[in-house]
């Protein structure tokens, strides 16, 4: 579904992405792991185009994203971003938040728009909170909020930044319960997380990340277990 | 006391007519100066964040120009020398001063468009076009109604220094409240009178500016909730990041 090969990333003379190649199948949940700085925003980040490729090649669904020739935007409406900020439109309530890009973007009708929101809501459990404003919710409810509004695009992909590295501790697991949900469904994820507990769940394959390059990549019990690489045998034993 | 009594305010109410009409003309020069000002200005603010240098450049100097050089100099510009030269002739003093407070308003609006814009947190711009939002869509539908609530103060102390600054339309005998005042000290050679009275108008036509720039600013400051809503007690639990 995503082909990724040899992947660069230079923030001017910063090289931060080195030669990335990586292959995320359908359905699949993909772990990224790594210390801060390794590059795991930026690697994502690069899958939705928020950042320019400096040199290397994305494919969804066997379409070269970073091409000239390619409609960003179209891209886009496909592959799902959660942000550790949440990024929720303050000046609107949580229905708008959902419903502009489906009506503004697919072109959906209110009518049908309001409800796919509703039904998103259901799903992440704040039907209730539909017409809260982002500054009157919590910050595990603005970030299923974020997921919701995500999900509103019906994207083939979605990729989270650290969606609970900004949370409180007693937040934390509303936010993963939703995910694990979502991975249930059968939704391909790729997450960048901390959660070591969700990534050892949920991945169906785990990515270690250091200094932009994955230096080691398997199951859960093959990272987890028995890491090869003495970096990521040095990571794990910091976090777990 | 002698000076009390030599007031003559009789004169003002004599040239009544010249102060409500000149009243009227700088209400009118200092709007649409202000509006086209405020529509231009949102242009060259978008058109100073773009990269694209065919766009930045014009951008960038017609700020520099209009806020380098003064209002007085541009409205004789405009008026003796663009306009004429344009149109082969006059299209009168209204034209020429609003064009000109127009022009003017829009190179220092620009600027705090721009700085608005700006100070929206980046992760907005992103969050918008990673749901698939062209760039134009995004700046319309989530950025410039965030960035607006952060304008309303310093474009609200343009507008009162546009209403002020109109003043110097009177060099080209524009009909605006200075002239009235002028009018009336010539006629009569008394300063006290004419002038007191036409700072009193402008003081009076500030206050009022002041008093609905402190209403919309209160309306939209601190929160998005609309406030007919706003009595609901909502717990602020806290909120990440
Ligand atoms: N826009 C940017 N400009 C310059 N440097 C950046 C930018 N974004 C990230 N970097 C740098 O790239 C490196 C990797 O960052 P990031 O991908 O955010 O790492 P991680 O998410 O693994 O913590 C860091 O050294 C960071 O300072
Ligand atoms: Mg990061």
């Amino acid at each position: 579904m995503i082909k990724i090969n040899s992947l660069y990333k230079s923030f001017g003379n910063l090289e931060v992405l080195k030669g990335i190649d990586c292959e995320i199948n359908e359905k699949e949940v993909v772990c990224v792991i790594g210390p801060s700085g390794s590059g795991k925003s930026t690697f994502l980040r690069c899958i939705n185009l928020l950042e320019e490729v400096t040199d290397g090649s994305i494919y969804i669904d066997g379409v070269k994203i970073n091409d000239t020739k390619t409609n960003i935007n179209e891209i886009r409406k496909e592959v799902g971003m959660v942000f550790q900020q949440f990024n929720l439109f303050p000046h609107m309530n949580v229905l708008n938040n959902i419903t502009i890009a489906p009506k503004r973007i697919r072109k959906m009708h209110e009518v049908e728009a309001v409800d796919l929101a509703y039904q998103l809501l259901e799903k992440v459990g704040l039907q209730d909170k539909a017409e809260a404003y982002p500054e009157q919710l919590s910050g595990g409810q603005m970030q299923r909020v974020a997921i919701a509004r995500a999900l509103a695009m019906r994207p083939k992909i979605m990729l989270f930044d650290e969606p609970t590295s900004a949370l409180d501790p007693e937040m934390v697991k509303e936010v993963l319960d939703v995910m694990k949900q979502l991975a249930v469904e059968g939704m391909t994820m790729v997450v960048v997380t901390h959660e070591m507990g969700f990534a050892r769940e949920m991945g169906d394959r785990v990515l270690f990340m250091d200094e932009g390059v994955i230096m080691e990549e398997g199951t859960p019990s093959e990272v987890f277990g028995q890491p090869k690489n003495s970096r990521t045998q040095d990571f794990l034993s910091k976090v777990l | 006391m002698d000076f009390l009594e030599s007031i003559r305010f009789d004169m003002i109410w004599n040239y009544k007519e010249l102060f409500i009409r000149g009243l009227w003309v700088t209400l009118g020069l200092t709007a649409v100066g202000y509006i086209g000002g405020v529509i231009l200005g949102l242009f060259l603010g978008i058109g100073k964040l773009s990269k694209i240098k065919w766009i930045y450049y014009p951008c960038k100097y017609y700020v520099d120009f209009f806020r380098g050089t003064p209002l007085l100099v541009q409205i004789l510009l405009i008026h003796l020398a663009v306009i004429p030269s344009i149109f082969g002739h006059s299209l009168g003093y209204f034209v020429s001063g609003a064009t000109a407070l127009m022009l003017n308003c829009a190179a220092y609006n620009a600027e705090i468009i721009r700085a608005g814009i700006q100070s929206i947190e980046k992760g907005q711009m992103e969050a918008a076009r990673s749901l698939g939002m062209p760039k134009r869509e995004a700046m319309k539908q989530i950025i410039l109604p965030q960035a607006f609530r952060r304008m309303i103060p310093p474009l609200g102390n343009e507008l009162i220094a546009l209403l002020k600054d109109s003043s110097l339309v009177t060099v080209i005998a524009a009909n605006d409240l200075l002239y009235a005042s002028q009018v009336v000290a010539g006629a009569y050679q008394r300063f006290y009178e004419p002038y007191v009275t036409v700072a009193i108008l402008y003081l009076l036509l500030t206050w009022v500016c002041t008093r609905v720039i402190a209403y919309v600013e209160k309306r939209y400051s601190n929160s998005y909730i609309p406030r007919r809503r706003r009595t609901f007690s909502f717990s602020r639990s806290s909120v990440g990041g």
